[in-house]
């Protein structure tokens, strides 16, 4: 498997998604430029976190016309897995791969703790070595994670099996106490309607190593890596 | 030249005679600006210079001492640390979210300077009274402000400390401090060399903000301050973020001659200092700066702080490659003028010489002085007796846990990003931060440390007790102390009661590292902390870091799994005075400091150590602040576990109180699976230990069948500071 991670200028989240790609592939991803109109064929594409071009206009709104961002959404178009990860779940709804908005947290300020998410589905290339249910504990880092989609587009979303995960409980209830940023439903991550692109809030690639605390993280890599070797 | 003019700027008319006298003529208004700079006591340390030089800074691990960006020391495997800690108090009191942005964006590029890439930033904030109309408002603001910057350039910010105190009201205390890594053969320092190398801006444009930020930096304020808003300056930490990686992939080259960031006194102080210490002069063309807006006059561009820039000296017929790199990460690159060999600063503006000054006697007749100073008078000791005991404990406790500075500070780390670069193996709550050093099973363990109120009651034990607790901290992790940073914070030092505090401080400091070998490599001295008058508690923040060899030996101060033995390590003797007890229960802040021995604290310390690194600890803690009761709630807390706690003979000495919120110093509380083994060892080594219970249930149980539950006081603990801050809407 070969996969390649997108660095924007602001991108402050590419080493630590590389660290754990590498760790579950066993080889380098590529890094690719923000200013490259092309990049090598691969089989999966990452936008990691951080604050592209400084998240001056809005969070992810420049990166998403960004010349390497056309190439990523042919691609995607085509077919082709894209993770985005906390900034790169708000490019990939910038450039409308993604439906809904990230609006400011509910609080209004930022908030870096570990949370809990119920995986909606092990039905997606990104979820397949969890279990339906199943509650992990990954960090989230983020000023702007609430999502937002109009009540069409949630009911759609849940027609659709498009949501992947929700901030729950540690006992994974999925409570209004337990949502940290006033995300509509909980939602913490969403995919397109093939399921084959994926945007969350959360940071896997920060606990993917039993050193930093957990590693529930971990399997969101594994398993891309088993299904698409 | 008039008088207005000269005091406008800061000088004395004496200083002002010697600047005639070292030019030989008036100098013009630019030339002026520059000696004010250059003279002011933020750059110049002229007030604090003599006493600075008699702390201990050297030790066969360290690379650089003070007098570079930041100090560094070698910890083997061909790395080194890079730290430096600084103040951003005045500017942050008048506009606290970006005084405290800039003040992060200027630490960070002291590290970076010097070919360091940043792995960690910490802070140590100080604030007035909860009750004062502003301290919500700069507490806010100070917060979402070094969470900004840090956030955004991605280093995560792992640790700090929060105090309140009146004293502060009228000027908070911001300390930032960076922590960073690189190849202990490749540090770049900032003297100059070869007439003849271009000089090179990088960075952002230079704009009108921040003019004179540093001589502000060296006043008292009074109600007019706010004016001054003007000169704080505004931060672009995307920029930054970008200045980093262009100045490291840079650095990965051999084109660097020097380097230096343009902070406090920016394209004036920056190009002084790298022709100074590298013995050449400058000859800068300021039409070549970029800027912001048209129509800037050289006195302006001169004195501008505008942040995220840095000067370069760089090889002959580098500046392509150079230029071809921070094109590709979109930064201004100029080249704007060369060094010379006429030891003159020669500045010019359309061909015409706009100012022409002396490098080295500016340098060498830059003013310090021995001021006079008093010492603080000695307290009488508090009889712990005379104090009536408290009816219950535990409710003590709470209250002590809900006080402002015991409380939980969870409200503002979580504003941090203190995960990013996926290497924080311990977060911020614990006695140290850690962090991994990026690919490898070794870490850095990184603390800031100063009880203010030890050092308004007696200084030279205060500041040894700052130095002492920054220690232990790291102790308590497992690491290895290395090195310190200070943040000398102080009122007007022309009082000579505010420099006997500051002399005062600098004793015990200097007695601590010599005796802990814990030598001071970088630091900052921040004076006229006073409003109307009324100055700061004496405040000498400790910034420290320690190495962990390996880090499946260290500890965390959870309490990990029941039915582990609690081991009280170091001698109780219950003292009260200026202790937390006193100020949050008995409403008093009286009495002396407690006795550092820091013969007993390294005794202590390298026993527990050993400990430690041996794998026999599940958890430690040391003891400080509400003393014995309070670390072992923290520990519960943490653990979410409670524990059975007994007294032993040993607390028969003291009275209750005394013995469970005493803060007698170089003690630590360590859980291990048996207590014997760990005597028997104490007993050897000389070191005082005790067992005082055991882990287990949900609940603090003490003798006398006084009990609090642990969820209790968690909720309790937690609670306080976003109660406080949401009572503000």
């Amino acid at each position: 498997m070969k996969a390649a991670v997108i660095v924007f200028p602001g991108s402050n989240c590419d080493r630590d998604v590389q660290v754990a790609l590498r760790q579950s592939m066993g080889r380098e991803p590529v890094m690719v430029w923000h200013k490259a109109a092309d990049f090598e064929t691969v089989d999966l594409i990452v936008l990691p976190g951080g604050f592209s071009y400084g998240d001056y206009l809005r969070c992810g709104a420049i990166a998403a016309n960004s010349p390497v961002l056309r190439e990523v959404a042919a691609r995607a178009a085509k077919g082709v897995p894209v993770l985005g990860i906390c900034n790169g779940f708000q490019v990939l709804t910038e450039t409308g791969l993604l439906p809904g908005a990230l609006l400011r947290n509910a609080d209004l300020k930022y908030v870096c703790k570990d949370v809990h998410l119920t995986v909606e589905t092990s039905q997606t290339l990104f979820t397949s070595r969890y279990e339906s249910g199943q509650t992990l504990r990954i960090p989230i880092a983020h000023h702007d994670g609430n999502y937002f989609a109009d009540d069409d587009t949630l009911a759609r979303l849940e027609d659709r099996g498009q949501i992947a995960f929700r901030y729950c409980d540690r006992d994974g209830q999925v409570t209004p106490g337990a949502n940290p940023n006033g995300s509509r439903d909980n939602i913490a991550g969403v995919t397109n309607e093939t399921k084959t692109v994926l945007g969350l809030m959360p940071h896997p690639e920060r606990l993917a190593d039993p050193l930093l605390g957990g590693n529930d993280g971990r399997a969101m890599f594994d398993g891309l890596v088993e299904a698409l070797s | 030249m008039t008088p207005e003019i000269v005091a406008q700027h800061g000088l004395s008319p004496e200083e002002y005679d010697r600047v005639v006298t070292i030019m030989g003529r008036e100098p013009n208004l630019l030339e002026l600006g520059i000696f004010s700079v250059m003279w002011s006591e933020h750059c110049s340390y002229k007030s604090s210079k003599k006493w600075l030089k008699t702390l201990p800074t050297e030790a066969p691990h360290v690379i650089e001492g003070p007098g570079e960006n930041a100090g560094v020391i070698d910890i083997g495997e061909g790395l080194a640390v890079v730290f430096k800690m600084e103040s951003h108090n005045h500017p942050s009191y008048i506009e606290p979210y970006q005084g405290a942005a800039t003040g992060v964006g200027g630490i960070l590029r002291d590290v970076f300077t010097m070919g360091a890439r940043p792995v960690a930033n910490l802070n140590a904030l100080r604030f007035g009274a909860p009750d004062h109309p502003k301290t919500r408002h700069l507490l806010a603001g100070v917060v979402a402000g070094i969470g900004g910057y840090g956030n955004c350039v991605g280093i995560p910010t792992v640790g700090g400390e929060v105090n309140f105190h009146p004293a502060y009201n009228g000027n908070i205390l911001v300390n930032a401090m960076t922590v960073g890594l690189a190849p202990a053969d490749r540090i770049f320092t900032s003297a100059a060399a070869g007439p003849g190398n271009p000089v090179v801006y990088v960075g952002s444009k230079t704009g009108r903000d921040g003019i004179h930020g540093a001589t502000m930096a060296s006043a008292e304020f009074d109600e007019d301050s706010h004016e001054k808003r003007p000169t704080v300056q505004v931060g672009d930490p995307f920029t930054e973020k970008l200045l980093i990686e262009a100045c490291l992939e840079l650095m990965a080259t051999d084109a660097i001659v020097a380097i230096q960031d343009m902070g406090a006194a920016g394209l004036t102080s920056s190009s002084f200092e790298m022709a100074s210490k590298g013995g050449v002069g400058v000859e800068l063309e300021l039409d070549r700066v970029p800027i912001r807006e048209a129509g800037m006059t050289p006195y302006e561009m001169m004195l501008s702080e505008s942040q995220e820039r840095m000067l370069m000296v760089l090889k002959p017929h580098k500046a392509d490659l150079a230029r071809a790199i921070f094109e590709k990460w979109d930064l201004d690159f100029a080249v704007i003028g060369q060094l010379t060999d006429s030891g003159r600063m020669v500045l010019k503006m359309n061909g015409q010489v706009v100012g022409d000054l002396p490098i080295d006697p500016l340098a060498e007749a830059s003013p310090e002085y021995d001021r006079p100073w008093v010492a603080t008078p000695d307290k009488p000791e508090i009889d712990p007796a005379s104090l009536a005991p408290p009816a219950d404990p535990c409710d003590t406790l709470r209250r002590l846990l809900i006080s402002p500075d015991l409380c939980s500070k969870r409200w503002v780390w979580e504003q941090y990003d203190h995960m990013v670069m996926a290497d924080t193996v311990g977060r911020p709550g614990g006695d140290a931060a850690v962090v991994r050093i990026h690919g490898s099973n070794r870490g850095l363990a990184v603390t800031v440390d100063c009880t203010p109120r030890y050092c308004q009651a007696g200084p030279a034990l205060g500041g040894a007790q700052a130095v002492a607790e920054a220690w232990r901290n790291l102790t308590a992790v497992g690491a290895k102390p290395l090195a310190v940073t200070d943040n000398m914070n102080f009122g007007n030092p022309e009082k000579p009661e505010i420099m006997g505090q500051f002399v005062g401080c600098i004793e015990g400091m200097r007695k601590a590292c010599r005796m802990l070998d814990f030598p001071v490599v970088s630091g900052n001295v921040s004076l006229y902390n006073e409003t109307n008058g009324q100055a700061i508690l004496p405040t000498p923040a400790i910034g420290a870091v320690g190495l962990i060899e390996d880090l499946d030996r260290r500890a965390g101060i959870a309490f990990a799994k029941p039915d582990q033995a609690i081991v009280l390590i170091g001698e109780t003797a219950g003292h009260l005075g200026a202790s937390a007890y006193l100020a949050v229960i008995e409403d008093r802040e009286d009495g002396p400091p407690p006795p550092v021995d820091l013969a007993l604290e390294r005794k202590n310390g390298d026993f527990l150590r050993g400990l430690i690194q041996s794998g026999a600890v599940s958890a430690c803690h040391d003891l400080s602040d509400g003393g014995l009761l309070v670390a072992l709630a923290e520990m519960a807390m943490a653990g979410g576990l409670g524990a059975r706690i007994e007294l032993p003979e040993a607390a028969a000495k003291a009275p209750l109180h005394g013995w469970l919120f005493g803060e007698d110093q170089a003690r630590y509380i360590v859980t291990l699976p048996e207590a014997a083994p760990l005597l028997a060892a104490a007993r050897a080594a000389g070191v005082t230990a005790a067992m005082i219970g055991t882990t287990g249930g949900d609940a603090l149980n003490l003798p006398g069948g006084h009990t609090i539950s642990v969820c209790e006081l968690t909720a309790a603990h937690e609670g306080w500071l976003p109660g406080y801050m949401d009572g503000g809407r």
